[in-house]
């Protein structure tokens, strides 16, 4: 669909004629009606950009084209934004760049505007950067200090110190604070009190102790502790801004419209505001937007998305369809019996939201660590103060003193950065192979997972027919065919071409070529009516697998036989899963015949034909139950509930939308073979944050004892925290 | 030492430089697209003049 999404477009009362090539003069009319010449926004995603060349080739390409302003590829997020004169559309552009050699895809840019400009994400950064920037500079004074500045020269400096580091916390500190104060009113003890308490604990004291001329002031402590903590909070929050907007992409892909009927003229309207009763028309290669019958016209339905089936279904007038499937050949008149959150859909996208529920109440390591860790803290904090209250006979300064010790070195600076270190480091690993984690602690289910469930249909298979038995048929068959096949866009016949094309089958000359919506193609070959298509349409019985029949009008009508095609890497995701001692389960929707096959071709011994969707959520219910743990990879509608019910899931970017949704992980390319990777990654991560956190925990072990006994000065804070940290970060990058 | 009252001003003072030119480099989306500014520096586009 060639709809120029633009951020200042008037876009619902632009009516849009239904040929793409017209969509641009009326839209463009109807933005200069409006009085508002402003520029158009375009936004484009191409996954395929990596390198410099790229770059120039796709900008150079695009700014060439008339009433383009600028073009700007940002490589990082694989996006082109184009600033360009309200006539020009992002059909024409996805051509320029299409002959260049890049696909792309036009992105909504009101959906992407959240995050393109990631403002929590910038202010996080630039409170980073202050609080390094005084880290440095606070150090720079406090090595002078340890190194044995004494009197007048060491409270210079620390009241230098103090100028650097109080401001420095007071802004730097502000996202601790915050979350502190909200978990306070809450009445929880989150990881933030400790820390917002140790703050201002070692600077208030510093401060005294300073105007006091005291020896020990914990200014590079305070500063030292913002930066390794923000550091920590930046990379938790930089994967989630990642996951965030890619899995906000994957939305934008699809634009939710669908042409309308109204008084004879095509209007197009946005999903939600389609009511039942209207008259939907739906193009061939185009998804069914709304549940309806077909009133008229005739076509096939792929359904494989809802239902898992691999052959395609025929319908006319009088059929039942709903919401997601595919139409293939011939245009079809719906009328609509529900729509938008009554839609089929819809109903699964509310059974997703329930069992997303149940998903989050799963903890993370990182939660339970801070479950264990906040209220430890506190208590040796204030058992510090109370001791040494007594023992010194009530010595407040010293006692204070102590018990911020202890709270400064028991910080959480390496918990803070133990676990987002981890996962910064695997979830970018993963984006590398192709995998885009969308769920935090989805790692860390993927770790758990001893069962691995797959659909087949779209999933294991790219959901696209494999000519198999082309050698079977004589010489001319095969030409005569190819050339019926040339005049079809039928998944079957474009199969069909390929694999003739691939074998050097030089199309026969067929005249007169027709496709016969829902039948197939027929033509005039040597005087003599020729067709390709369904069995019963070429007087012929209909075979068990997915077949097109040719008839020449001699001898019986020739089965041109298909299988689905494999997916690249399906046969190394199941023999590495299996390499890993998982339990590997095959559970589909089509029929017990093509499922045995093919689950002979992998060597999977477990399948299941046949289910229902309802089936496919009780089997990973089932399993749940007897105590597995349940990784589903699944693509279709069908597969929404066992994607959601299941531990941890994956979805190929091909997938439905709701599909999408409900899983952790999607799968951005072709190839399933990240998927083994996956799991090992996973399970490497979780053992690497346990470690981070022993580690961590080993630090505090040590420095603690100093601390109670009031042997921790400030240069053993600084040296267990920058040592811990670093220590955690480095193991993190050990990733492979 | 009484040097120190002339080199921390001054110590202070470049670190504030360095300071500023990061709140600047924020504020303009330096960091937006750090792979493609990266690879852009290998482009030959406008060796030979700059970009009118």
């Amino acid at each position: 669909m060639a709809i120029a999404e633009r951020i200042d477009a008037p876009v619902e009362s632009v009516q849009v004629s239904a040929c793409p090539a017209c969509v641009a003069a009326p839209a463009a009319e109807a933005l200069a009606r409006a009085g508002a010449e402003k520029d158009a926004r375009l936004m484009f995603s191409l996954p395929a950009a990596h390198c410099a060349a790229c770059i120039s080739t796709v900008e150079q390409a695009v700014q060439k084209v008339p009433g383009v302003r600028s073009a700007r590829l940002n490589l990082t997020q694989k996006r082109l934004s184009v600033d360009a004169d309200p006539g020009v559309t992002a059909a024409e552009l996805i051509g320029v760049m299409g002959g260049v050699g890049y696909e792309a895809h036009e992105l909504d840019p009101g959906l992407l505007s959240v995050t393109e400009t990631d403002r929590q994400g910038r202010d996080l950064l630039m409170r980073l950067g202050v609080a390094f920037f005084s880290m440095m500079n606070v150090m720079l004074l406090s090595v002078a200090v340890w190194s044995g500045a004494e009197s007048a020269t060491r409270d210079l400096f620390h009241w230098i110190s103090a100028a650097i580091a109080l401001p420095t916390v007071v802004f730097s500190g502000q996202p601790f604070f915050k979350s502190a104060w909200a978990s306070l009113k809450a009445g929880r003890l989150g990881m933030d009190v400790p820390i917002s308490l140790a703050l201002i604990l070692a600077s208030s004291i510093s401060l005294f102790e300073t105007a006091h001329s005291g020896h020990h002031a914990y200014f590079d402590a305070a500063v030292m502790l913002c930066f390794f903590l923000l550091l920590g909070r930046y990379l938790d929050h930089r994967t989630r801004a990642v996951a965030r907007s890619a899995a906000e992409e994957l939305a934008a892909l699809e634009v939710p419209r669908a042409t309308v009927l109204k008084d004879g003229a095509e209007v197009v309207m946005s999903i939600s505001e389609i009511a039942p009763g209207d008259v939907v028309r739906v193009r061939p290669g185009g998804r069914m937007p709304v549940d309806g019958v077909v009133i008229e016209g005739a076509s096939e339905v792929d359904r494989s998305l809802l239902t898992g089936e691999s052959l395609p279904v025929w319908a006319g007038e009088g059929t039942v369809v709903s919401a997601g499937e595919v139409n293939l050949t011939g245009p079809l008149l719906l009328r609509v019996t529900a729509a938008g959150r009554d839609s089929s859909l819809h109903r699964m996208a509310d059974l997703v939201a329930v069992a997303e529920h149940a998903r989050t109440r799963y903890t993370s390591i990182a939660d339970k660590a801070a479950r264990l860790y906040s209220p430890l803290v506190h208590i040796l904090s204030f058992s510090a103060f109370g001791f040494w209250m007594w023992k010194t006979g009530g010595d407040l300064r010293y006692a204070v003193n102590i018990s911020a010790a202890v709270l400064i070195i028991t910080c959480p600076c390496a918990l803070g950065l133990a676990v987002p270190a981890v996962v910064t480091s695997a979830s970018g690993r993963l984006f590398r192979k192709g995998l885009l984690i969308k769920h935090g602690t989805a790692l860390e289910r993927l770790a758990d997972v001893d069962t691995v469930v797959f659909d087949k249909t779209g999933t294991l298979t790219m959901g696209a027919p494999e000519l198999t038995n082309l050698g079977e048929h004589p010489r001319q068959a095969q030409e005569v065919a190819a050339a019926l096949a040339a005049a079809s866009s039928h998944p079957l016949a474009l199969s069909l071409v390929e694999a003739a094309r691939a074998a050097g089958v030089q199309p026969a000359v067929v005249e007169d070529l027709r496709e016969v919506p829902g039948y197939g193609v027929e033509g005039r070959w040597r005087g003599t009516r020729v067709r390709l298509g369904r069995a019963d349409w070429c007087g012929g019985e209909s075979l068990a697998v997915t077949a097109t029949y040719l008839c020449t009008g001699e001898g019986a009508p020739r089965a041109f036989t298909f299988a689905d095609r494999l997916r690249p890497g399906a046969a190394e995701v199941v023999a590495g899963l299996k390499a890993q001692g998982l339990r590997i389960l095959l559970v589909s929707g089509d029929s017990a015949g093509a499922v045995a096959s093919f689950a002979g071709r992998l060597g999977l011994d477990e399948w299941i034909a046949g289910a229902l969707p309802a089936e496919k959520a009780a089997k990973v219910a089932e399993l749940t139950a007897e105590g597995a743990r349940v990784l589903m990879v699944g693509d279709g509608l069908n597969d929404t509930a066992a994607l959601a019910g299941a531990h941890v899931s994956i979805s190929p970017a091909t997938a439905l939308d709701a599909a999408r949704v409900a899983s952790d992980m999607v799968l951005l390319g072709q190839d399933m073979g990240p998927v083994a990777d996956a799991v090992r990654i996973g399970r490497q991560a979780v053992r690497r944050m346990r470690e981070n956190l022993v580690i961590s925990g080993v630090y505090n072990v040590v420095a603690v004892p100093l601390a109670l006994v009031g042997m921790a000065t400030p240069l053993a804070a600084a040296l267990a925290m920058s040592l811990s940290s670093i220590t955690v970060s480095l193991n993190a990058l050990r990733l492979k | 030492m009484n040097i120190l009252t002339f080199l921390i001003p001054v110590s202070l003072f470049l670190a504030g430089i360095g300071l500023v030119a990061f709140f600047w480099a924020i504020r303009h989306k330096q960091f937006d697209d750090p792979q493609g500014s990266a690879e852009r520096i290998l482009m030959k586009d406008w060796d030979d003049h700059p970009k009118p």
